[in-house]
């Protein structure tokens, strides 16, 4: 028998079906600053946006592929002052549209035309809208404001839907973040752990919370589920960094999203154009449908031809896909490596690494790295090792 | 010890009764699928040929009655009001259908 592995991966080409979701992030400007934030750590460097003929033509192109979703967000989507135009174009394309949105710059005569072109579904993300994040479940600014858009949201007959992201400074305060919904009459809260990348990346010693604390967050959210019932669905979202087993990326690479970045880079997922040696075409200069089905970087991690061992010859390679490409390479530096999330993976102990540093007793008096916040200037500070 | 949970409230449909496509749910015909879908926030559900025949007549007007009435006529079958109530309890216990 021949012991070496076989050298050629021997696995069927994946049949690739039309994206699902179409995910407009319109700029990369905002309002927050928030240390969790997805968006590339070198934001500030990357400014020539499409223009709103430009985002129409993916809106059609994307659509006469198969697209039925259309997310449009950011950054904050409010900052741009054609979303009204593509929401009613999106709307008459066929698409569901969804907005996700901080709420910041909502105001009554932006939504009552959104209503009328046609939005179909609002997201509203609750985090802080200053720089104190240690205390902004104290701030009432940001209640003032979510209220206020809340109210807008209810007024306009949107069902209320409600993101908060956590992590370690909030995941204490879970019960205040469920009451708050429940108040301004939410039907859905996502309670979503940071995930790690970009600037929750740079901040993960001061955002991952201690086992303890997912524990305890995961019970209260579990009693109030008992105790409201139906009156609001609660979702939790646990940190990937306490899994053993990687999440298949955005549902598998190319196999769902397409992401059109503010500059028209197009992108399998949020996070995508981290990677190194990988072409993303741009949407000026490419179709949507081309871009789909021909490019280099929509098709290279597509399936999992590209595997090498563990992932390779292991049996739960059709389910995890080989987890988060950004998650390898950030980690690992390998952008074929397997998801370190993963036990299996000879990188594991990063992660563990990590999570153990989180769980060690702090001295609150110690000195502390201090947070860095999303924002220009820390951009072009930070740009360039990210 | 696991929760005892009763049997599902019984849904009020009957022949009477007016159904109309759900708040936050969408109803069109997608090429792609060769079905008519229901959307709904970040999801979709693809209908087979009744389910999108039936949703199809749930335009807040007509009852359950009239509509069975109307797919009688249009594909030319016998009574079919019992399945047009089966199919409304399922989509009332999805959301995809409301009573006016």
């Amino acid at each position: 028998m021949n012991a070496t592995v076989n050298a050629v991966n021997t696995d069927p080409e994946p049949a690739v079906a039309p994206p699902f979701w179409l995910l407009a992030e319109l700029t990369y400007r905002c309002p927050l600053h928030c240390p969790f934030c997805y968006n590339p750590v070198n934001f500030a460097a990357i400014k020539a946006e499409l223009s709103t003929d430009d985002w129409i033509r993916v809106l059609r192109e994307a659509r006469e592929l198969g697209s039925v979703q259309c997310g449009f967000s950011g950054g904050e989507p409010l900052g741009r002052d054609d979303l009204e135009i593509l929401i009613r174009e999106a709307h008459a394309l066929g698409y569901y549209t969804n907005l996700l949105t901080s709420g910041v710059g909502l105001t009554e005569k932006r939504i009552a035309e959104f209503k009328r072109g046609g939005l179909d579904h609002i997201q509203l993300s609750f985090q802080d809208t200053t720089k104190q994040t240690n205390d902004f479940l104290s701030s009432t600014k940001t209640f003032d404001l979510k209220r206020k858009a809340a109210e807008l949201i209810h007024k306009y007959d949107f069902e209320m839907v409600m993101n908060c992201v956590v992590h370690r400074l909030n995941i204490d305060h879970i019960d205040k973040i469920i009451e708050f919904a429940l108040e301004i009459g939410a039907g859905y809260l996502e309670l979503a752990n940071a995930q790690y990348y970009s600037w929750a990346l740079m901040n993960v010693d001061q955002l991952l919370p201690t086992r303890e604390q997912v524990q305890r967050a995961e019970e209260v959210t579990q009693q109030y589920r008992e105790r409201i019932g139906n009156r609001m669905r609660l979702l939790f979202v646990v940190p990937d960094y306490y899994e053993t087993r990687p999440k298949r990326c955005v549902n598998g690479w190319g196999t769902t999203l397409f992401a059109v970045t503010p500059d028209g880079t197009a992108v399998p997922c949020h996070t995508a154009r981290m990677l190194p040696g990988l072409k993303f075409p741009n949407v000026r200069e490419m179709s949507v449908r081309d871009i789909w089905y021909h490019s280099e970087g929509f098709n290279h991690f597509r399936g999992t031809r590209w595997m090498q061992e563990p992932c390779r010859s292991c049996d739960e390679r059709f389910s995890c896909l080989g987890g988060c490409r950004c998650q390898a390479y950030m980690l690992t530096r390998d952008v074929n490596a397997a998801d370190p999330v993963c036990d299996k993976s000879p990188h594991h102990a990063v992660v563990t690494d990590m999570v153990a540093r989180a769980n060690q007793p702090r001295d609150p008096d110690a000195p502390r790295k201090p947070l860095v916040f999303r924002g220009a200037e820390e951009s072009l500070a930070h740009g360039h090792d990210a | 010890m696991a929760k005892i949970e009763g049997p599902p409230a019984e849904s009020p449909v009957t022949a009477a009764s007016i159904p109309a496509i759900g708040h936050g749910f969408r109803l069109q015909w997608e090429k792609a699928q060769n079905a008519h879908v229901l959307l709904y926030a970040e999801g979709m559900v693809t209908l087979n040929g009744s389910a999108g025949a039936i949703l199809s007549q749930c335009d807040g007007r007509k009852s359950a009655a009239e509509i069975a009435a109307e797919l009688q006529h249009t594909y030319n079958q016998p009574d079919l009001g019992d399945d047009v109530l089966a199919f409304l309890r399922i989509a009332i216990d999805n959301k995809w259908v409301q009573l006016q």
